[in-house]
């Protein structure tokens, strides 16, 4: 070292600035006092932590589920309608879809496929000796070749009715139909009507259309020459280009009947998953207030070990200001320590949260999906949190006289 | 001799009415050593911190290494320490659980200098006070006396223009005390400026010029000859 000398009088005439603190420097004099204290800082940055997961497994979790229902919907497609009969203009008045509906439906512009169910009055057993009312909830339903296609449905096991087996005494059976009946594959019999069908399919779920999942399936010919079907459909099933779903809307109830398009009800199925997928969004509301709650209560917590940190450090701030430290320089150093200490707890919390939501979904089969302005605001949260919890407290340590802090017992 | 401190008529009047200095008039030279000594009470520690720019005045001007306190910020007497005046205290007042050698490397925190610069610094000012073997030590390692000259290092490392020690042997044994006074004996032969502030008249007497305070007053500079009144 050179010899320690006295500044040269053209030194001490040389203008007075203080120097600023790169901002290593403000990490360091900021995280000097979480390094000396750990056990502290686990403890009052934890309530930072639970806020936050709260806040993220909440809004993940919900995200999750509403994901996995949009994926459902995509595959389902949002491009299909249904026409059924209506409420007739007088009550009780039966109304009836006319005959050559589906066709009608099929010349619309933009519609790419139809399927028609008709509902018949018969009930489907295991065998004859089974009283006739005890239907199980099971509809037995007529069905056109292309309903399947209309309704992106799947065979789960057996085929789907055609035109060879669709003129025999064949059925094919909804997931929840097949369950009631006990049947468990293609081959066994069911009684309908005064004989048995041959069960040649069970369909998987179809979550657009859940009455055809309670249904027993009969080729449309056969319910015509073996169960006395009149031929009208009592549901008529489209799906159309996305570009024509709403005007295909509007046509499809005059089409449909010309006569009488009031008789004819129009619905979307898809909309209601959609309302579905949106309510899983409100119902996390009150949680995610549950979550702000406990952040503001690790807010509080933080300020607190903030004014305590700056009782205990007295002597170092009085060291600080007599090597030089500017007031701005110690308060600087203490929010940089609170939004330190409020950051871990922020991290802390993302990477809870994350897991949390992370278990939700793998239990449940649901992607993972942790919105990134979640953990943004998350994150952005803390900081806002940890700089006012410390201001106050650095406010405090800036204004302690030097002399003071430097003899405080 | 160019001055470093120039004290003339500085009064401090605590709330309450309490007089701790009254009418001080103290001028020290570079390259001087000097104690300033009294019993407790006399108001050497009140002169210490206004020396130091801890503390103003109520009435009097003050000036260090040429700047005139009275007409400075907050922000610019903060830089004047950091740049003209390091400290020694009797309790050391080193950062628990950080080396030796970052310890010292702090006494430059505030001047602006790179850390890289600031830590070669810190170890030639550690070397200088014989501690280059102590570098990685943390203060609960070091004795009392080595706790003492690590903050003599970190208060010269930035070589102040004045160095003020206040009580620097009270907190140590007769054999580290002198260890100590002994250091700051050679730091002043290499040209430092420092006052020793002590209410221990033995030590007082072995500096080349002694202040004495009494009730706030300046009563005996051996540097003017002045003789109580």
């Amino acid at each position: 070292m050179a010899p320690v000398s006295p500044r040269t009088e053209g030194a001490s005439r040389t203008r007075l600035k203080a120097a600023r603190l790169s901002p290593r420097d403000v990490l360091h004099v900021g995280s000097a006092g979480l390094r000396s204290r750990p056990v502290r800082v686990v403890l009052s940055a934890l309530g930072i932590a639970i806020g936050i997961a709260t806040m993220i497994a909440v809004v993940g979790i919900s995200a999750s589920s509403q994901a996995q229902l949009m994926r459902q919907l995509d595959a389902l497609g949002t491009n299909m309608l249904v026409a059924k009969p209506g409420e007739g203009m007088f009550s009780g008045q039966e109304v009836k879809l006319p005959k050559d509906a589906p066709g009608m439906v099929g010349r619309i512009d933009g519609v790419q496929e139809v399927g028609a169910t008709g509902d018949l009055k018969q009930s489907v057993r295991r065998t004859e000796k089974i009283p006739k009312d005890e239907t199980g909830g099971i509809a037995v339903k007529a069905a056109t070749e292309r309903l399947l296609d209309v309704l992106r449905g799947k065979v789960a096991a057996g085929t789907w009715l055609n035109a060879a087996n669709g003129r025999y005494p064949s059925v094919v059976l909804g997931h929840v139909a097949a369950e009631r009946l006990g049947v468990t594959e293609p081959g066994q019999q069911v009684w309908i009507g005064d004989r048995y069908f041959t069960v040649v399919g069970v369909l998987g779920p179809m979550p657009l259309a859940p009455e055809i999942e309670r249904s027993a399936l009969v080729g449309w010919a056969a319910a015509q020459q073996l169960l006395s079907f009149d031929g009208h459909p009592t549901a008529v099933y489209e799906r159309s280009t996305d570009a024509s779903v709403r005007q295909v809307q509007k046509l499809l109830a005059p089409t449909v009947d010309p006569r009488n398009p009031q008789n004819v009800d129009v619905s979307d199925p898809s909309a209601a998953l959609q309302a579905k997928a949106a309510t899983e969004g409100a119902l996390s509301t009150l949680l995610l207030g549950l979550g702000g709650i406990a952040l503001l209560v690790g807010g509080v917590g933080v300020a607190n070990t903030m004014i305590i940190s700056v009782l205990e450090r007295r002597h170092e701030i009085g060291l600080r200001r007599s090597l030089g430290a500017t007031r701005g320089q110690i308060r600087i150093q203490f929010v940089a320590e609170s939004l330190m200490l409020s950051g871990l707890g922020g991290l802390a919390g993302v990477g809870l949260g994350a897991a949390a939501t992370g278990v939700y979904a793998s239990s449940g089969g649901l992607p993972w999906v942790v919105p990134l302005w979640a953990v943004g605001g998350g994150f952005g949260a803390t900081l806002v949190i940890g700089t006012v919890a410390g201001l106050y407290p650095a406010v405090r340590a800036a204004r302690l006289s030097p002399t003071l802090a430097l003899h405080a017992a | 001799m160019s001055t470093v401190v120039r004290l003339s008529g500085v009064t401090k009047e605590y709330a309450g009415g309490v007089r701790a200095l009254d009418g001080v008039d103290l001028t020290i030279g570079r390259g001087e050593l000097l104690a300033i000594a009294g019993p407790s009470g006399s108001g050497k520690s009140t002169l210490l911190h206004i020396v130091g720019t801890l503390d103003r005045p109520s009435a009097g001007t003050v000036e260090i290494a040429g700047f005139d306190v009275a007409s400075l910020t907050d922000r610019r007497l903060s830089a004047l320490r950091s740049q003209h005046i390091g400290f020694v205290f009797q309790a050391f007042h080193l950062v628990p659980g950080v080396s030796a050698r970052d310890n010292v490397a702090e006494g430059l925190l505030y001047s602006g200098l790179p850390r890289a610069r600031r830590r070669a610094l810190a170890a030639d000012a550690l070397a200088r006070v014989g501690l280059a073997d102590r570098m990685k030590h943390r203060p609960h390692e070091l004795s009392g006396g080595q706790k003492q000259r690590v903050a003599i290092a970190r208060a010269v490392v930035g070589e102040p223009a004045l160095l003020l020690a206040d009580e620097p042997t009270g907190a140590l044994d007769s054999a580290s005390g002198e260890a100590v006074m002994e250091l700051l004996h050679d730091l002043n032969r290499e040209g430092a400026t420092i006052a020793v502030i002590t209410h221990d008249t033995e030590i007082a007497a072995g500096l080349p010029r002694q202040v004495r305070i009494r009730d706030g007053r300046v009563v005996a500079d051996t540097a003017r000859g002045k003789v109580a009144a």
